[in-house]
């Protein structure tokens, strides 16, 4: 018996794969998913779970804005096991020149209608009352959210499944051509448009997308019930972590809803072992000891690495692949794919079945002109 | 015999020998359950020797402690839950 | 990296830990035994240097100090970079980085804990566990104890038990009758286990033992109230106060495998002069494979001599060792797991004890790492070291996942171990 020909072959059952198959699904197309390992492994797995908006570029902003508010129409539907807990981000500035930059954004977000607050050196300290004394204040993103990906992928997988979708696991793609997906025994999957949704891995199956790997360490407690509330972003994110070519390191720390906390972040080019770098995790945690001095004293469980699918110009690639009629791809979202996954299953979609998108899908395309890192 | 050893569990006074862990302790002021589990059930000590992590309590206002692998130290102050 | 250096390291000061040091520290080299308990002995000899009784303890011990053997106690090795031969250990207040010439891992084995009905219920401990706590001061003269599982260990804790004054109500042994006699007619070629055996059926005198026998559940409210044990043929029911179960043994290979070191079939890779497969780290005891005090003791000696380029002593052991190994395989041939344990846990029963998940929502998983990422299985404190092997048996998974910290550390700690 020959296999059947989908609509849609998607490589990847991580999180921006499982959000184009319930797209695609919710439409009525036939929808195959190819898993190399398990849902959400890999980059799913190993990040953040952030849903927050972003200004580095106005593509970034409304990519993540866009996909933020469809985040909150399917928060109802999630089930417990996917914790979405909406903690709002608070952007910590430590002295006056990043308050200056509290302002920027403050004002950046207002006029784009995202709810926001600026806290002042007190209010901060009684927000969050872990954090530093001293510290100059901070800008309150009201509408950030953490999630658990893994557990989400799966469930927008069930959704799609229950669609008609297939979702098969162990299976690896080594190649996706016009044809369909093709596996290592020789056989095939036919499908009328293919999508690489392959994560840090997109590369290996279509050399020529722009991704590179850029390593992250995380670190996750015991439970603290209660010992922050909100994401807690340095400001000085923007500065070291973006907008380097170089190794670094930031304040970032989200308490989970199981009472643990998450702390982060580094980013490290030109590496893809999963080993841990002793020396920049304890850079990465000497920093968060900085803004909480209370945080060294906690008990760390685990710590682990990810890597994130780099593209040069930090947005991802969403749209037909260069060389092909119908294989495109959705991938290169670096540290912001569990944010953007639900807009980028939008855009997807929107292009597929040739529709005006909610937003311009033109900054992400995975044919323009991106400057090309040195 | 070695002076005894006071510690305060759920602040009531326990005389303990020296040498007596704070898990030895808490089992002989007849408390079964050290504490509950992340749905609520009541947990003790199971392993004895610090791999399972079910006999934690807090100590000295430090939570997650480790009953079986701390000794009782004269005036510790141990909370179960 | 900065910190002190010593020839020799060993972490784990049980028997194999204590006699490979005590090797080394005889040629006058300076070793420094590493261990996370209060005082040196491991598991077995818990206790022993307050108030032990047993006779080859006292005289290892003894002789550690008589070497003055640099012993570290209360200190966890949370991790290690085998690059730079260094090992990081935490203390209830500071962290140190120590390095070393030749690193040798000794650190034991833990019980393995298997689920069935009412399994997490206060008073349901180890075997080994409710002794090590009974050592620790907690009383036990007068009340009612199950001991169930598998292995030599139970008799060892029912004999013990017994002696503090328990009433030992019963043995269950799950290994039949058949299998233990197979395993029985082999002792003569072990001298000293015989004398052993009979000993412990002495101290026992009027324990009910059943072979073939296992615990299907532990039942009370908020605490263990009552036993029911599966006896050939019929249900035993009693009320008791604890309930021992143990089911063997598993090596903690968490450290080993941090470092590099290959395993196979759950314990570390040695070759004959106990070497792992990552250099200048050795391994001895129940790590590489459960064996007992005597494999251990034997296998601690070898790896001392080997550590310090004494090909010659350590040869000589071999004969021995290999001796001894043969009879740790058929000791655990005669207590292998029976099938009838894979069914215990219904489908609400817990699996993970730190995260409290149950088998129902383990069991459609494809593997270990699906498990822990779509059920939290195996990530809490624990870090999987009691449902890992749980999940092994019960499921067929390969359970091996190790992340840094060895142990849950003080991120303090972690921040410390830092490169120059």
């Amino acid at each position: 018996m020959s296999e059947p020909v989908y609509d849609v072959v998607i490589a990847g059952a991580g999180i921006v794969g499982a959000a184009c198959a319930y797209a695609c699904s919710r439409e009525g197309l036939k929808v195959a998913v190819l898993e190399r390992d398990f849902i959400g492994g890999g980059a799913t797995a190993a990040g953040m779970g952030h849903v927050v908006v972003m200004d580095d570029s106005e593509a970034q902003f409304a990519l993540t804005r866009y996909s933020q508010q469809l985040w909150q129409e399917l928060a109802s539907e999630l089930p417990a096991d996917c914790e979405y807990v909406r903690t709002g981000t608070l952007w910590v500035a430590a002295d006056e020149e990043e308050l200056i930059e509290v302002r920027r954004k403050h004002q950046f977000y207002s006029q784009r209608k995202v709810p926001s607050e600026i806290l002042d050196s007190r209010s901060l300290d009684a927000a969050e009352p872990q954090l530093r004394t001293g510290l100059a204040g901070a800008l309150f993103v009201k509408e950030d959210a953490v999630v658990y990906p893994p557990c989400v992928a799966r469930y927008l997988l069930e959704r799609s499944r229950d669609l008609g979708a297939r979702v098969l696991l162990g299976k690896e793609v080594i190649r996706l051509d016009d044809e369909g997906a093709a596996f290592e025994d020789g056989t095939m999957m036919k499908g009328a448009v293919m999508v690489n949704a392959a994560g840090a891995r997109a590369a290996s199956l279509h050399p020529d997308l722009p991704i590179v790997p850029r390593k992250g360490h995380l670190l996750i407690t015991e439970r603290y019930p209660a010992f922050v509330h909100h994401q807690l972003i340095e400001l000085g994110y923007l500065k070291s972590a973006h907008k380097s070519t170089a190794d670094s390191v930031a304040f970032n720390v989200q308490p989970r809803k199981t009472g643990q906390l998450l702390i982060g972040s580094s980013r490290q080019y030109g590496m893809d072992s999963p080993e841990v770098d002793r020396s920049i995790l304890s850079r990465m945690l000497a920093r968060a000891g900085q803004y909480i001095p209370s945080l060294p004293g906690l008990s760390a469980l685990r710590v682990w690495t990810g890597l994130r699918a780099a593209t040069p110009d930090n947005l991802p690639l969403i749209g037909r692949c260069p060389g092909y009629r119908h294989v495109f791809a959705a991938a290169g979202h670096e540290g912001l794919g569990i944010t953007t996954s639900l807009a980028t299953a939008r855009l997807l979609i929107d292009q597929l079945m040739s529709r005006a998108p909610a937003i311009s899908s033109e900054p992400y395309s995975v044919q323009r002109n991106i400057a090309v890192h040195g | 015999m070695a002076e005894l050893v006071w510690i305060s569990i759920d602040e009531s006074p326990v005389e303990v020998e020296p040498g007596t862990t704070v898990a030895a302790a808490i089992l002989q002021s007849d408390t079964a359950g050290f504490r509950r589990s992340v749905t609520g059930e009541w947990r003790g000590p199971v392993c004895g020797m610090g791999i399972c992590f079910e006999c934690r309590v807090a100590i000295n206002g430090q939570p997650h402690r480790r009953s079986c692998q701390a000794y009782c130290e004269s005036g510790m102050v141990v909370r179960t839950k | 990296m900065t910190g002190p250096e010593y020839e020799v390291v060993i972490v784990g000061a049980g028997p194999a830990g204590i006699s490979a040091a005590c090797v080394v520290a005889e040629t006058g080299r300076d070793a420094l035994l590493i261990d996370d308990n209060p005082s040196p002995g491991g598991q077995i000899w818990r206790e022993q240097e307050r108030h032990g009784s047993n006779w080859e303890a006292a005289h290892w011990l003894r002789r550690l100090q008589l070497y003055r053997v640099e012993v570290l106690r209360g200190a966890t090795v949370i991790d290690g970079d085998p690059d730079k031969h260094a090992i990081v250990c935490e203390t209830a207040n500071s962290v140190s980085t120590i390095r070393y010439k030749k690193l040798i891992l000794a650190t034991g084995s833990r019980e393995l804990f298997l689920p069935f009905p009412g399994w997490t219920l206060p008073n349901v401990m180890g075997a080994g566990g409710l002794q090590a706590l009974v050592k620790a001061g907690m009383p036990i003269s007068g009340k009612r104890v199950v001991i169930a599982g598998s292995g030599p260990l139970l008799l060892a804790v029912g004999a013990y038990l017994k002696k503090q004054g328990a009433h030992v109500l019963a043995i269950a042994e799950q290994a039949s009758w058949a299998r233990l006699a197979r395993f029985g007619l082999g002792l003569p070629t072990q001298p000293y286990k015989l004398a052993e055996a009979v000993q412990l059926k002495r101290a026992l005198f009027r324990v009910p033992y059943h072979a073939g026998a296992w615990v299907e559940a532990a039942l009370g409210e908020t605490v263990l109230e009552r036993v029911r044990l599966s006896l050939s043929h019929r249900r035993w029911e009693a009320p008791c106060d604890y309930l021992a179960v143990g089911f063997g043994l598993v090596p903690n290979i968490e450290l080993a495998a941090t470092l590099g070191c290959k395993l196979s079939a759950g314990c570390v890779q040695v070759d004959p002069m106990q070497q792992t497969s990552a250099s200048d780290i050795l391994s001895a005891g129940e790590t590489t494979g459960i064996g007992g005090v005597e494999l251990s003791l034997m296998e601690g000696r070898i790896a001392g001599y080997s550590a310090i380029g004494d090909r010659l002593n350590a040869q000589w052991l071999f004969s021995d060792r290999e001796r001894m190994r043969r009879f740790a395989r058929r000791m655990q041939k005669a207590f292998a797991l029976r099938e009838e344990l894979r069914h215990l846990p219904l489908e609400g029963t817990l699996v993970c004890r730190c995260e409290d998940v149950s088998y129902q929502r383990i069991a459609p998983m494809p593997g270990w790492r699906a498990a822990k990422l779509h059920t939290r299985c195996g990530m809490g404190p624990c870090q999987g070291r009691v449902c890992g092997p749980a999940a092994e048996f019960l499921f067929g998974w390969h359970c091996q996942s190790t992340r840094a910290p060895v142990f849950p550390a003080r991120i303090d700690s972690l921040i410390g171990h830092k490169e120059e």
